[in-house]
């Protein structure tokens, strides 16, 4: 069978090819440190932002605490490897098998509350992680998790002599995230999705479990976020309630997805390749004292881009992306 | 123990009606046309800035610039609506999306900018009228600053209630139920829309005023309140301004109850907890309309 | 035939209105089976509350025997009970396959299966040449083409239309005319909403009259025309006289 569906998947599946090799190869000509942990955390990004773009974009969820997955999965992952001696190349999979299980426990009494009250909701989930690592001092309380370093080795994703390997993981990361959206797009739930947002009425008539599909896109968004987690915390040597699960990580996560193109495969891939280096290098070349300018700059650009193209940057790529239809019609 | 748990009732009570000011300019700009301002905790970081700075340049005790903040923030928040809002909402696509990142650009946008003018450092007023005066009542030291903050913005609540039982309040009311008919009677409603968004922003601005008595001015101090302004909007029901003044009470008396009882770095906990709990049983809020 | 829906004393109010009182009636599996009256006789309300969008405050639908009164939209579709809707509720973001296989979606979680279910219903409704365009881009009378094929997507025991036709030129309300017979020798029962009396009589086998929100009469379509107080419910005192 062909159809214009599946020309259009299969080209999709080819960029993706190509965009990796072109990734595969990008860091080999770099010898620059600080452009190749920039290229890493760009990565990381891109993974976490199309991770939440499964359950914010697609399922149309708009979840501000992420952060919640990202931190937890990094310290289910460190906590193994420190405490218990486990590798993190296993670690990760439980980090995101726990954080994909907490957005289930989340999402559930949440999934009934409509839009603002909902990404509300989120934030104060959020902020209630975060208060309880901070206070809680099996983790580790405010001090955190320090994770020592035993000798470069890829099971243990520690690398210290050469940051190359990190680009190869980040870089696995965020193509399994890519794949898991490419898949989801296509299937059955991404359906029930898109159907949700353009008529609930009629989706149920149709049949379409909106309950179900949604606490599908939270248990996979969350385990992404929260394998992106376990891998962060390795690459940084240590984590803490302030670098993982402050309520700012959770706009980060979201960010590129929003700007780039909620909803779509290459949207937060281009938003994260667009905000993380602006913001890395804004705030080493301009907010460095603690001027501020750079979080203008930022915070300017944001408005720009949400105000300029709402339906994200993706849209800049060609016009034929499918969902250009107007709101229109009345709520 | 007793006296502990009523000094921390009464102060809870105080800064519940802080809250409950915060939460009613959120309020009555979500219930007028559907937007979550998330930098409402910078325009209330703003206002607190502009008391400090007025204070150290001429003296002014903070009771007095009440009128002078509150029209420079009604104006500022005629302006952003006039400049960002209206765009925002007359997009395209995502309009949703849109309008929570444009006002969350703006927040970090008005942060950097308060960064850069006034520096990372705390600041604080150390000599009005009331600092270092307490009120002794019963047993219970309160001081005056708190004391004051509170029955002020009682009053601004006050204010509001009786604005929105005027002419103009009724035609804030048509087009928060009907946005699309009342053109029909006549009501410009971008003019409606613009003086929501000033009165939103003049509520916040008296908050930040009383708050900057007795509470530090730094960039982030926005950011701190704005969790609890948003729970606070939430609990009581967007577009409610008497859930405003209840949920605000209430998480006061919550987040001073659990600081005494639990400890304070938890206060927080226990106010999303309950937060979480009532949303569970009415996911509307409290009060919530919309 | 054996009654394959059965309404039994379905009563709705809404907000101290009376939509529908105590409706009672068959339907047998494989006839198509008219739905008519004035405007406000109760209809739409009865549609609804068959295809489990609105509760019955008394009474009950059932389905084979099985009660699928108050069961909700998504239950009474995974019970085979698939319906249309007046003003075309397309999923606009969709192209017209899309909209079908969403549909489709609901008998199977396969991807692949699910497109080959949407082809074969494309073509069944004549919508093929179309599958790949936005839905919104559709003519009037290819949306409620569209409305039927992605109902029919579900693999439906019984198809509820809700006036369908109505507004159609006559050449595109004989092309939907024609659809509906090809509906019925697919072996799904269907139950029309109409308002265009010319239309609907020559292809139901019965039709059950409401007005005002109870059962006025059922019959054929023959009895049905001559009924006076049929014709006085539709156009008043005047010309029943006549």
């Amino acid at each position: 069978m062909d159809n214009a569906i599946l020309r259009r998947r299969r080209r999709e599946l080819w960029t993706g090819l190509v965009v990796l090799l072109v990734l595969i190869l990008l860091p080999l000509p770099i010898h620059d440190v600080y452009t190749r942990n920039l290229i890493i955390i760009t990565l990381l990004f891109a993974g976490l932002a199309q991770a939440w773009n499964i359950l914010g974009g697609y399922c149309g969820q708009i979840s501000l605490g992420h952060a919640l997955y990202f931190g937890v999965g990094g310290y289910v992952s460190s906590l193994l490897y420190v405490r218990l001696g486990i590798p993190p190349t296993l670690g990760m999979f439980a980090a995101g098998l726990v954080a994909g299980a907490l957005a289930l426990v989340v999402g559930w009494p949440c999934f009934r509350l409509s839009g603002h009250y909902y990404a509300i909701a989120t934030v104060v989930v959020g902020e209630i992680g975060y208060l309880l690592f901070l206070n809680w001092d099996f983790v580790g309380g405010a001090t955190g998790v320090y994770i020592p370093f035993n000798g470069d080795s890829w099971v243990t994703l520690q690398f210290r002599t050469q940051k190359l390997p990190y680009h190869y993981v980040a870089l696995a990361f965020v193509a399994v995230t890519w794949l898991a959206a490419w898949v989801i797009e296509g299937s059955r739930w991404g359906f029930s999705w898109r159907a949700v947002k353009d008529d609930v009425v009629a989706a149920r008539s149709l049949g379409v479990r909106i309950f179900r599909s949604k606490m599908a896109a939270a248990a996979i968004s969350g385990f992404f976020t929260g394998v992106g987690g376990a891998i962060y915390a390795q690459y940084v040597g240590y984590i803490d309630p302030d670098s993982v699960l402050a309520g700012n990580f959770s706009i980060l996560i979201a960010l590129p997805a929003v700007l780039g193109g909620v909803g779509t495969l290459w949207g937060p891939i281009i938003g994260a390749a667009l905000l993380t280096p602006l913001s890395e290098l804004s705030r080493s070349y301009l907010g460095g004292s603690g001027s501020g300018v750079d979080l203008m700059l930022y915070g300017g650009i944001i408005v720009v881009v949400a105000l300029a193209r709402p339906q994200g940057l993706v849209s800049l790529l060609g016009p034929r992306r499918r969902k250009e239809v107007p709101d229109v019609r009345p709520a | 123990m007793t006296e502990t748990l009523l000094q921390a009732a009464m102060s809870g009570l105080l800064m519940g009606l802080l809250y409950a000011l915060v939460a009613a300019g959120l309020s009555l700009i979500f219930g007028l046309m559907d937007v979550v301002n998330f930098a409402h905790g910078e325009m209330m970081m703003l206002a607190m800035y502009a008391t400090f700075v007025i204070w150290q340049a001429t003296g002014l005790d903070p009771l007095l610039q009440i009128p002078i903040v509150a029209v420079v923030m009604f104006a500022l928040g005629v302006a952003v609506y006039r400049g960002l809002i209206a765009r925002a909402l007359s997009v395209q696509f995502n309009t949703g999306m849109v309008q929570i990142f444009v006002t969350f650009g703006l927040a970090i946008f008005l942060r950097g900018a308060a960064q850069l003018v006034f520096g990372g450092e705390f600041k604080s007023i150390t000599s009005s009228w009331l600092s270092g005066r307490t009120v002794h009542l019963a047993g219970i030291y309160l001081p005056l600053p708190q004391v004051a903050a509170g029955l002020v913005c009682l009053l601004a609540f006050a204010a509001l209630l009786l604005i929105s039982r005027t002419e103009f309040g009724r035609a804030l009311e048509a087009t928060r139920e009907d946005r699309d008919a009342v053109a029909l009677i006549g009501i410009d409603r971008d003019r409606i829309f613009a003086l929501g968004w000033g009165l939103g922003a003049a509520a916040v601005g008296i908050a930040g005023v009383m708050l900057a008595s007795f509470y530090y001015v730094s960039p982030n101090v926005g950011a701190n309140f704005a969790v609890i302004a948003y729970v606070t909007v939430a609990l009581g029901g967007f577009g409610s301004l008497a859930g405003a003044l209840v949920a605000g009470l209430l998480i006061g008396e919550i987040e001073a109850l659990t600081a005494v009882v639990l400890e304070p770095s938890l206060k927080q906990v226990g106010v999303f907890a309950v937060y979480l709990l009532v949303l569970m049983v009415r996911p509307r809020g409290l009060f919530g309309k919309l | 035939m054996s009654a394959l829906l059965e309404v039994r004393g379905v009563s709705k109010s809404f907000g101290g209105v009376a939509a529908n009182v105590n409706i009672t009636f068959d339907v047998a599996e494989g006839e198509i089976l008219g739905l008519l009256g004035p405007n406000g006789a109760g209809k739409t309300s009865l549609f609804n509350a068959i295809s489990g969008e609105v509760t019955p405050d008394s009474g009950e639908i059932l389905l084979n025997g099985v009660r699928v009164s108050g069961l909700g939209p998504v239950a009474c579709a995974m019970h085979g009970i698939a319906r249309t809707f007046q003003v075309v509720r397309s999923f606009d973001s969709m192209t017209v396959r899309e909209n079908v296989m969403v549909g489709a979606y609901a008998r199977t979680p396969s991807p692949a299966k699910a497109m080959a279910a949407a082809e074969e219903v494309l073509d069944f409704c004549d919508l093929a040449s179309r599958a790949d365009r936005p839905a919104w881009s559709l003519s009037p009378p290819e949306k409620r083409r569209l409305e039927v094929a992605r109902a029919l997507a579900t693999a439906p025991k019984i198809l509820l239309l809700d006036e369908m036709l109505t507004g159609l030129t006559p050449t595109e309300a004989q092309g939907g005319v024609q659809l509906v017979r090809a509906v019925q020798q697919r072996g799904i029962t269907v139950v029309m909403v109409e308002h265009v009396m010319e239309v609907v009589l020559p292809l139901v086998s019965r039709a059950v009259v409401l007005n005002l929100g109870q059962v006025l009469t059922i019959g054929k379509p023959a009895e049905i025309v001559r009924n006076p107080d049929v014709i006085k419910a539709y156009l008043g005192e005047r010309y029943a006289a006549a």
